[in-house]
């Protein structure tokens, strides 16, 4: 398969997206926020060192500052936007907000693509894992033990409504 | 500008072949560094080898005793599963590469395409004397790693060439990773270090990363710790020890910068060495 850098199509959140005009090597970050008008995604390092880009691709958690937006083509993107329509937030997002787990906010949209991620592979994640599985995503301002009680929340949640 | 996303080896080397300019794209997460930075602006083919199942792919020969990784496989597949069981040390390795998000993207081929002094992988590979499989338009090769690394960021790579896969020997004894970094989580090596033991073989392996222009063997190191070290339960005397760490240190090349300085780094990997080769006994007894 190839196709021209200048004009693609993206799956973002299970919309095909037309892309036009981008530059060869432009990031999967950049074609979001600056030509699809997805702004919940955030950039900061540019490098994959504060997670605040993750998204899913191919069902997979990755920095999408990382990301070759045209490499993307043919496999589904799902970012923040997607994880819940607006006004009904997800499991996730409400525990941060009940557990105090957002200051300026500005990690939040990578956090909560993570914890999302962790949660779908570790039902029952210890205080440990959920600090390895974490790593990639930095907070300047939580300290991260209120945001860790999130995580916690929705493992304990999900579990009460499985049994 | 064209972007190809190649299913096979020899459309890749074929689009390779077609544009002397063309960048190869693997995980992407040194290439987009390199581009969003300014430091590189890739004008014309990129492609994408990460969706070729033969490099996604690995397999394990048992007559050959070895597995064979294909180039595009992620840490995060290298850090669990089968292949954590039969190769422990990169398994440590590719644990301590960046974040999860760095570790479902990044791949073992890019961390020998990079060549990087610091790639955690690449001094597992070497210890553990891995062969490199490259292909081009016209031919398939294969190189030793020893010999496929060059330099800071330079390898045998030539024009139109990719790498394809990684073979790796499977050893029967013990082996280990181990490095220092400012923090646990995200961190770049300051120094590293891994020790193999084939116990078959009666032959120890130690390859140092972030001490020099590329991966170090230590030779006269090896040779020691081989001569000294009970085979039965890989005790070494506590004199032994110390000249194996002392010999390690010596063979290291390490410079000051940014990150560290010399005689830091020249102890640190001596420290590894031994503390890995401990390690080695440790698990022994209570195996």
């Amino acid at each position: 398969m190839t196709h021209d850098s200048d004009h693609y199509a993206l799956d973002v959140n299970g919309e095909r997206r037309e892309v036009t005009d981008s530059w060869l090597g432009e990031s999967l970050l950049d074609v979001l926020r600056d030509r699809l008008g997805l702004m919940g995604t955030k950039g900061a390092c540019e490098q994959g060192e504060c997670g605040s880009c993750s998204v899913l691709l191919d069902g997979v958690l990755v920095c999408s500052c990382l990301v070759m937006a045209a490499s993307a083509v043919g496999q589904p993107v799902v970012t923040i936007e997607g994880v819940a329509p607006v006004g009904s937030p997800s499991d996730v997002q409400q525990a941060f907000v009940e557990a105090g787990a957002v200051q300026c906010g500005f990690c939040t949209p990578g956090l909560i693509m993570a914890v999302h991620d962790l949660l779908e592979r570790s039902a029952a994640p210890t205080e440990t894992e959920i600090r390895e599985e974490l790593a990639g995503n930095v907070c300047r301002c939580t300290g991260y033990g209120r945001i860790l009680d999130a995580v916690q929340q929705v493992a304990v949640a999900r579990r009460g409504s499985v049994s | 500008m064209p972007v190809h996303l190649p299913d096979t080896v020899d459309a890749a080397v074929a689009a390779l072949a077609a544009d002397s300019a063309a960048v190869v794209l693997a995980g992407g997460t040194d290439l987009m560094v390199e581009i969003n930075e300014g430091h590189r602006r890739p004008d014309a083919t990129v492609v994408v080898v990460n969706r070729i199942p033969e490099l996604r792919s690995w397999r394990r020969d048992p007559a050959a005793a070895t597995v064979t990784i294909g180039a595009a496989v992620s840490y995060r597949e290298l850090e669990t599963g089968p292949l954590a069981q039969l190769l422990p040390a990169l398994a440590e390795a590719a644990r301590t590469v960046g974040s999860p998000q760095i570790r479902n993207a990044g791949t073992l081929g890019g961390n020998l395409g990079t060549c990087s002094p610091a790639g955690d992988g690449l001094p597992v590979l070497a210890a553990l004397d891995a062969t490199v499989e490259l292909a081009s338009a016209t031919r398939r090769r294969t190189v030793p790693v020893g010999e496929f690394m060059r330099g800071v960021k330079r390898t045998a790579l030539e024009p139109g060439e990719m790498i394809v896969s990684i073979t790796v020997p499977l050893v029967d004894g013990w082996q280990g990773y181990a490095k220092v970094g400012v923090r646990n989580a995200m961190v770049i090596a300051v120094a590293s270090a891994c020790v193999v033991l084939d116990r078959r073989r009666r032959h120890a392996a130690i390859a140092l990363g972030s001490v020099g222009p590329t991966i170090l063997r230590c030779p006269r190191a090896e040779q020691h710790l081989a001569a000294t070290i009970d085979w039965s339960n890989f005790h070494v005397e506590s004199d032994d020890l110390v000249t194996v760490g002392e010999l390690v240190s010596g063979e290291s090349q390490p410079i000051s910068d940014h990150r560290s300085t010399a005689e830091y780094r020249r102890h640190a990997v001596g420290v590894l060495a031994r503390r890995l080769v401990r390690r080695a006994s440790s698990t022994e007894l209570a195996a």
